[in-house]
């Protein structure tokens, strides 16, 4: 079965833009581990002739027609932003990449 | 980032004495579809920033994306001109990552599962055929843009912060993935250059992008490792990119099997990276690692159900395939019972079309190439432009080469008739007719000057007389001066015969 380490937590979390604690690193780990023990239970019913679904409805190609339906208006979609600058989201400045 | 300035750099030649290059293409096409992959907002270029998004392409919580049929039927039809397998079951995937250019904190593209895998695209290089394997091509979204301010030249270094619009955020984009291409050896540059350039043009015949490069809507990665001559395994690769126009393609495989084999030489090692490609010096500079495993966390996209193309909706769209640039080349050639290398020469001119629709006029194949590779070519390239940006029209070209067929006008007159039609002044016969530019019959004028060449030149007449018939040609250049080119060499000549041979 697997488990989930420590590492991986601090990993997920990195990932996920999360700041973890060294406690919560601990507890999640622990949760975690029954999480995904509990969720490989359908592991064992799984067998050969079954493939791997990952939607619940037996529905396929599902698609629009390519038309040009209204945006929104510039000033809703800025409103909830918490900065903006010339009809564009502000950020702050982006560390740790090329552009 | 790492400055380029210090690059050591082995010759292109010594080069190839020790490595064999191993070249790898990743293309994206923005899709020319006018709404987004799956939201109704408008794709249009150059509107104003985030006019174009809605609660989907903008990542609000509680919005579904609904797929575009016409972006899954293009990608489809991509696939099938290069020669792919379409899937029969296809998924969307959640590429999920951090970076203020996408809103929902993953991109929506295809991971394990891509709408087309295993084709190819066959390139020619001066002659010789190469084929370029396709790994898959997959559908997925285009993400936001980000203006750096603050720094300098709008550089993400020293910027002070970022704004960002998302208007081209959810753009239908389709990736085609190359396998690794070995066994181009020096032409390694000039293959990937030709990749690109036939890939853009089929693109661009099945009308599923504008396929402009200078504007983004086809953007290329560019992979390059090289083998130590006769080592088994595959080099290390780097991936360069912010390749934005063909000639940047051959520039940047160029430059990197350069500095790699500098690298290799001295005994070092090639990271694993992503590099960035610079227009202005033609170098590649280092940009993020990849060794620290990118994690994408990729699973299926809950939003969306699969993608199930049935045998018929491909049947459907691989009838509706246009005749395709290889084929349509294959057929011109014949046509015009030209070589190989003439009809590269009118693909890479940008003449093909155009010539065409010459013929089509009315010219023939000879003379249409004649005006568009050899006058039309020298101007477009004197003004900078394409030979397709030129004010004159391929039918306009077929009336000044007919003009000079049925004897209204030589090919130096032709030359000023051409200069009128560029300069907006109508078409080749009205200009002949405005300008007086149609060749002189032998009227009383021509005479009067055939006459004046004899008289002014007794010397050359005596020349003649006696024997020596080259001598003739001092006489029509001088009648064809006085004339300003207007009259014909030949009834020159036989004039001139007339009166000096005969007397």
């Amino acid at each position: 079965m697997s488990s989930i380490s420590r590492d991986d937590v601090a990993h997920l979390a990195r990932l996920s833009r999360l700041a973890v604690t060294d406690e919560e690193l601990d507890r999640f780990a622990g949760q975690l581990d029954q999480v995904l023990a509990a969720v490989a239970r359908v592991g064992e019913a799984a067998v050969a002739d079954v493939p791997p679904m990952s939607h619940a409805v037996p529905l396929t190609n599902v698609l629009r027609a390519d038309e040009v339906t209204p945006s929104l208006p510039r000033d809703a979609v800025l409103a909830g932003a918490p900065a903006a600058e010339d009809g564009r989201f502000r950020v702050p400045r982006i560390l740790g990449e090329d552009a | 980032m790492t400055l380029t300035a210090g690059d050591r750099l082995v010759d292109y030649d010594e080069v190839l004495t020790r490595y064999e290059p191993v070249i790898g293409l990743e293309t994206h096409v923005e899709l020319g579809t006018a709404s987004k992959m799956f939201c109704g907002c408008a794709t249009t270029f150059g509107a104003e920033p985030n006019t174009h998004t809605c609660p989907v392409c903008l990542g609000m919580p509680g919005s579904l994306p609904v797929a575009n049929a016409a972006a899954v039927e293009a990608t489809i039809q991509i696939g099938l001109a290069l020669g792919c397998r379409i899937a029969n079951w296809s998924r969307f995937a959640r590429k999920n990552y951090f970076y203020p250019d996408i809103p929902k904190g993953f991109q929506t593209s295809q991971y394990d599962e891509p709408l087309c895998i295993a084709g190819h695209l066959d390139v020619e290089v001066d002659g010789e055929t190469y084929r370029v394997e396709i790994e898959r091509v997959h559908l997925e979204e285009d993400t936001g843009k980000n203006l750096h301010v603050g720094g300098a030249t709008g550089r993400i270094h020293g910027a002070d912060h970022s704004l960002i619009d998302f208007n081209r955020a959810g753009i239908p984009l389709v990736e085609i993935v190359t396998r690794p291409v070995p066994g181009a050896g020096a032409k390694a540059p000039e293959v990937a250059r030709a990749y690109v350039t036939e890939l853009r043009e089929i693109v661009q015949t099945l009308g599923a992008s504008d396929v402009r490069m200078e504007q983004g809507s086809l953007r290329c990665d560019v992979n390059i490792s090289l083998n130590p001559i006769g080592a088994l395994e595959l080099g290390t690769r780097t991936e360069t990119k912010n390749v934005n126009s063909l000639r940047s393609v051959e520039r940047a495989v160029r430059f990197e099997m350069r500095r790699q084999a500098a690298v290799l030489d001295e005994g070092g090692r090639i990271v694993q990276e992503t590099r960035h490609f610079h227009e202005d010096t033609g170098t590649t500079s280092s940009g993020r690692s990849k060794e620290e495993a990118t994690d994408y966390r990729y699973f299926p996209e809950p939003d969306l159900v699969p993608l199930a193309p049935d045998a018929d909706w491909i049947e459907q769209l691989r009838a509706a395939l246009p005749e395709l640039p290889a084929a349509r080349r294959a057929r011109l050639q014949q046509e015009w019972g030209i070589s190989g290398t003439e009809m590269t020469w009118l693909a890479n001119a940008g003449a093909l079309g155009l010539v065409e629709q010459t013929v089509t006029a009315g010219a023939t194949p000879g003379d249409a190439r004649k005006w568009w590779l050899g006058d039309l070519a020298r101007r477009a390239n004197e003004a900078g432009t394409e030979l397709a940006e030129l004010p004159i029209t391929p039918a306009q070209v077929a009336e000044l080469s007919g003009l000079i067929a049925e004897g209204t006008i030589n090919d130096k007159l032709a030359r000023q008739v051409l200069d009128g039609v560029l300069a907006g002044q109508g078409d080749p016969a009205q200009v002949v007719a405005a300008q007086g530019l149609a060749v002189m019959g032998e009227s009383d004028e021509l005479v009067a000057a055939v006459e004046a060449a004899i008289a002014g030149a007794p010397d050359v007449v005596a020349k003649v007389q006696s024997g020596k018939v080259q001598a003739l040609g001092a006489l029509v250049g001088a009648v064809m001066k006085t004339t300003r080119g207007k009259a014909d060499a030949g009834t020159v000549k036989r004039m001139l015969e007339e009166r000096v041979l005969s007397s």
